[in-house]
């Protein structure tokens, strides 16, 4: 199955490569879309539901629109850990994963987009670039969602734009996004204020998970705060000015600690690896905590670790991955055991 | 009801639209007022319905015509205005036409825009015009199954299938 083949890699977001990946990880655009003549999907009824997913589906067999292999999953036919494993990769939302009734996903065998069917709209389209690159996520998805349109007809209204199902995501439809590492804004307790300036212009910032979720690993999702009155190409543009001060924010920071905290910075990376090198049982926070001191060691010439593992682990450690990796269903208890073996085995052996 | 900070009946019931879950509260007409004022106050933090409702309905009248709003159901889904605040979800792409007047301050809320610049669907607006109808159509064929009023539903069915394989708008 599908599924069982990612476990192994870390998906088009973690990859680590692209423009300025040390600090940002990815660039995502997500657009929210309805068919015309059906319910929200709050109001569907089941047959409402089955049909949506049905003329979804059949796009699938258009084979040569899609640049890659398309898989098709039935959420509501799977099993609590395949969901979350889902989740984990940010191919699904949790929402997606919890709701109820005829629900699915279509995703590319590269996971560069993926497009919910029943989620609290019709579809949700995503594109997602390792790096800094949100133009080239923004012409991917634009062809897409041409190629759905040209098949379905979306609801749309002369002056509110895109219909949603709530009035927040009304106009283009359209969050765009871009996930950054920012452990030395963390650590100079800078980032508060960070922040509050970027509200200031609409931008809204959310952890590793999107909304709701804590920070885990330093990681944050800068994203657009409305999604009407502003074309496209401007929702990009506006989330794509203000990331290289980002970048410049923790650049400082970065250099700051190193000036002043240079000691104290190495200890913080070593005894990082070392917990992860050698203990006997460790939460999925923990490592991310860990994982995230080490990256930035890495990334300030302190440790050598691979990247590429190293983004890797960040997917691996987390509870559905690892219990697919391990190949079955864990308690919590045997869950941290065996995540702190497989960071003893990944650190030792380094990346092959 | 009673008001969530008093004795008082709650008049006013009020649904924050935030990205996570929508919260309700139930309020006299006193603690709206206190609420809704301060909602303003804290304007450019979380877009609030609440703040865009109070602007719309002047404050005085606004419990009574509220009431009246609420009974407000749209012909296609369905879905009463009450239902839209309690849940902080529309129900069909129509609600955005039947509920115009009260969505579009709410709308200017959000967003501070009025109006969609950007991509169009290939079909435009007519496309939704012509094709939402399936959704009223689609409850009435429901609705005679339920009552067993087969003749009806029978009738419907073509009716749907008629517009269905209208394509207008679709490529072919």
């Amino acid at each position: 199955m599908f599924l069982d083949e990612l476990v192994g890699n870390g998906g088009e977001w973690l990859k680590g490569t692209g423009p300025e990946s040390d600090i940002v990880i990815s660039s995502r655009i997500r657009l929210a879309r309805n068919l015309s003549e059906f319910p929200f999907v709050r109001k569907c009824s089941d047959a409402d539901k089955t049909a949506i997913e049905n003329r979804v589906a059949a796009l699938i067999n258009q084979e040569s629109k899609w640049s890659d292999p398309v898989n098709y999953f039935r959420i509501d036919e799977m099993n609590d850990l395949d969901r979350q494993f889902l989740v984990e990769r940010q191919l699904i939302s949790r929402e997606l994963a919890e709701s109820n009734g005829a629900r699915s996903v279509l995703v590319d065998s590269g996971e560069k987009f993926s497009l919910m069917i029943n989620e609290e709209d019709h579809l949700r389209i995503q594109a997602v670039q390792s790096g800094l690159d949100l133009t080239e996520a923004w012409h991917r998805i634009n062809a897409i969602d041409d190629f759905v349109d040209s098949c379905l007809t979306y609801a749309y209204h002369p002056r509110f734009g895109y219909l949603t199902a709530c009035p927040t995501n009304v106009g283009t439809g359209m969050r765009v996004s871009v996930m950054l590492h920012l452990p030395a804004l963390v650590m100079t307790r800078e980032l508060e204020k960070v922040f509050r300036s970027l509200q200031k212009i609409n931008l809204a910032v959310r952890g590793l998970y999107g909304e709701g979720s804590e920070a885990m690993g330093d990681f944050y999702q800068i994203s657009n705060q409305i999604t009407l009155g502003k074309s496209e190409v401007e929702l990009v543009q506006q989330v794509n000015e203000v990331i290289p001060v980002m970048i410049e924010y923790e650049r400082k920071a970065r250099d700051f600690l190193l000036r002043e905290s240079r000691d104290e910075l190495s200890d913080r990376v070593s005894r990082a690896q070392g917990i992860l090198q050698n203990a006997k049982t460790i939460s999925s926070e923990e490592t991310m905590h860990l994982l995230s001191s080490i990256r930035l060691g890495v990334n300030m010439g302190l440790i050598e670790v691979e990247l590429p593992m190293l983004n890797r682990l960040f997917l691996q450690t987390q509870p559905a991955h690892l219990q697919k990796l391990i190949g079955g269903k864990l308690e919590i208890a045997d869950r941290n055991i065996h995540r702190a073996k497989y960071l003893k085995k990944s650190f030792n052996l380094g990346d092959n | 009801m009673k008001c969530q900070h008093c004795e008082k009946p709650a008049t006013f019931h009020i649904t924050e639209l935030t990205d996570e879950q929508p919260e309700e509260l139930h309020l006299c007409e006193e603690h709206a007022r206190t609420y809704l004022m301060q909602s303003e106050v804290e304007e450019d933090d979380v877009p609030s319905i609440a703040g865009a409702l109070a602007q719309h309905l002047k404050i005085n009248e606004a419990a009574e015509q509220l009431a009246q709003l609420d009974q407000q159901a749209c012909p296609l889904c369905g879905i009463t205005f009450y239902e839209f605040r309690h849940v902080g979800r529309l129900g069909c792409p129509h609600d955005y036409i039947c509920f115009e007047d009260e969505i579009d301050p709410i709308i200017s809320n959000i967003h501070s825009a009025t109006a969609h610049v950007g991509k169009q669907p290939r079909s435009g607006a007519e496309g939704t015009d012509q094709r939402t109808e399936l959704i009223r159509l689609r409850r009435e064929m429901e609705q005679a199954i339920q009552v067993e009023d087969y003749e009806k539903a029978s009738q419907l069915r073509d009716q749907i299938a008629g517009i269905e394989d209208d394509r207008t708008g679709e490529e072919v």
